[in-house]
């Protein structure tokens, strides 16, 4: 079989996870096998009735109370027990924060190769696998060998499919394989995100500022549009290192990956670093004094400009269309 | 948090950090790859190190400062990787560790047994780390896997994507970002691995002396043994690229409105 690991956070479902099914089910058709899934903490279970819709025929869940927080090395070695006991070809996890920790957790436990993030999958003896590097700037043909095989899905490259499978789910409940050792690291606390202001990730307009705009004060011309635009406000590599933003705000590979409907990135270069955070955006507009800046190869709209001068103006402008 | 390290009257225990880099080439804004599909064409690019591993070389500094101890730059690479070490000491790390390879790159299952080894050989010419920091993921590779897997092999805790850190009675607090929104907090006996992320703080920009001080630092060369490894890279390849057609608005401020309409056009006023 193929053994998927569903994510979920306190019982809510990791929606990247159903991605990462929708690989495993081609992957497990293309041998000819069963798609499994495993759930771990007893939160989870209820989950376990949405998997057959993407093709899961049985959920395997760990349902011990000392699962209930989120417990990295014990997530993984129940998993790697699992996978002792059933011998999957193959494992796979979606291509997130705690995904790709607890996959390299089941590596490192069962001395296994792992590939991270990956968009393609063709099984044979050896794995021929793509995936992401550089935040997937770049792409990587890769052989990935082990006698099972591990690997991540990268987070938005396969599109999630359903493929029902009839009736519910063969639940099969699993002992606990984990020691104390395993308990060591876990979520001891939490502190809840703070409400109010646009997210980043959830904004429909994102503006952004890089070197172009000089100071933190000069931030100030970005939050006066959005404002009027109920946008979010974040900014490039340059501005966090130069202590002019929060690294919260930033917008890349190291940062924050964003998918707006618009994304106005103002004296922004555009350096790869950069474009990684923000290439889910279905349109880019670009303010650059530099028509050969990188970023212009990129965008579907730009004004050639200083910022400084233009923002003022296209904030007034928007004042002027929400009045008429 | 953030390692400021704490002001009370009790003495601080020392503390040993071990930190873990990776050269990389600084990337601008295009990629160009060599002939062969191999490697990034480096020919006209500089080299660093990922920004998470420059904020894990920052944190080292502020710990030792901040609670005694000493600090160790360690990395995987060519000889050329020196670079990287001496960028290290030049803010502050004391000591460096090469483990000079013939600049193939190394996978992530041979990478972290090498650096086990040389964890090992330090600890039996009596050097042993209280805290070993790495990048969560290196910027070019992205295997997520190489901090877990020296953890394993050292029956180390081990928590990553830290943002926040803070020392204290043989422990660390770290702080990551949920997976819900909002802080995951763990609390972890030294010693430990974590994995760091950017934001962690704000790194420094190495002093002049800084970097003359590194420069006459010796450099502990070690040549390992590279173990099998399991995941072979076969060729680099671009993705799709987005864009193409661009349409300029107008130049200055008299492009704002035909930025209103593309604004009415999408729905968005």
């Amino acid at each position: 079989m193929i053994l998927g690991v569903v994510e979920h956070d306190r019982g809510r479902l990791e929606e990247r996870s159903l991605e990462m099914l929708t690989l495993g089910r081609r992957l497990a058709h293309e041998l000819g096998r069963p798609l499994h899934a495993v759930l771990v903490g007893e939160e989870a279970r209820p989950l376990a009735a949405r998997l057959p819709a993407f093709g899961v025929s049985a959920v395997h869940v760990a349902g011990d109370a000392r699962l209930r927080e989120y417990a990295p090395g014990a997530w993984a070695r129940t998993v790697a027990a699992l996978v002792e006991a059933e011998r999957p070809a193959a494992v796979l996890a979606a291509g997130t924060d705690r995904g790709n920790e607890v996959m390299a957790h089941v590596a490192a436990m069962r001395s296994l190769p792992m590939a991270a993030n990956c968009t393609e999958v063709q099984p044979g003896d050896a794995y021929l696998v793509t995936r992401l590097r550089w935040g997937g700037s770049l792409l990587e043909e890769a052989r990935l060998s082990g006698a099972v095989k591990l690997l991540t899905v990268a987070p938005h490259a396969v599109p999630a499919e359903e493929a029902p499978v009839p009736g519910p789910p063969v639940v099969h409940e699993l002992a606990p394989a984990f020691t104390e050792a395993d308990l060591r690291v876990r979520v001891t606390g939490r502190i809840e995100a703070a409400r109010g202001g646009i997210s980043l990730t959830d904004a429909r307009v994102v503006i952004s500022g890089g070197r172009g705009v000089g100071s933190p004060e000069g931030f100030k011309a970005l939050e006066e549009l959005a404002r009027l635009l109920n946008a979010a406000v974040g900014c490039s590599r340059v501005a966090t290192s130069l202590g002019w933003r929060p690294h919260a705000d930033q917008v890349g590979q190291t940062g924050t990956r964003i998918a707006p409907e618009l994304y106005i990135a103002c004296g922004v270069s555009g350096a790869i670093q950069h474009m990684v955070g923000c290439k889910g955006a279905k349109r880019i507009l670009a303010i650059n004094t530099d028509p050969e800046a990188p970023i212009l190869a990129k965008a579907d709209y730009a004004v050639i400009g200083d910022l400084h001068a233009v923002l003022p103006a296209l904030a007034d402008a928007v004042r002027k269309a929400k009045g008429g | 948090m953030g390692g400021e390290g704490g002001s009370g009257g009790w003495r601080e225990v020392p503390i040993n950090v071990l930190v873990c880099v990776k050269r990389v080439p600084a990337a601008g804004g295009k990629i160009n790859l060599t002939a062969d599909e191999q490697e990034i064409d480096t020919r006209h690019l500089a080299f660093t190190v990922s920004p998470h591993e420059e904020c894990a070389a920052e944190e080292a500094v502020r710990l030792v400062a901040a609670h005694g101890g000493s600090s160790t730059v360690l990395t995987l690479g060519p000889e050329a990787a020196i670079e990287q070490l001496r960028d290290a000491m030049a803010l502050g790390i004391e000591r460096a560790v090469l483990l000079e390879t013939d600049g193939r790159e190394w996978d992530p299952m041979a990478t972290a047994a090498a650096i086990v080894a040389a964890v090992r050989a330090q600890a039996a010419a009596g050097i042993t780390f209280d805290l070993l920091l790495f990048g969560n993921e290196a910027a070019d590779s992205g295997d997520y896997q190489v901090g877990i897997r020296v953890a394993h092999a050292l029956d180390l805790p081990c928590v990553t994507g830290v943002k926040a850190l803070e020392l204290g009675d043989g422990r660390v607090v770290a702080r990551r970002e949920g997976a819900g929104g909002g802080w995951e907090i763990f609390d972890v006996p030294l010693p430990a691995v974590l994995t760091v992320k950017e934001g962690l703080n704000l790194p420094r920009y190495p002093s002049l002396p800084g970097r003359l001080r590194a420069k006459k630092k010796a450099i502990d060369r070690i040549q390992p043994e590279r173990a099998g490894g399991g995941l072979e890279k076969l060729r680099l390849k671009r993705p799709k690229e987005r864009g193409g057609q661009v349409q300029v608005l107008g130049r200055g401020p008299e492009a704002a409105p035909r930025v209103v309409d593309v604004l009415r056009e999408l729905g968005l006023v």
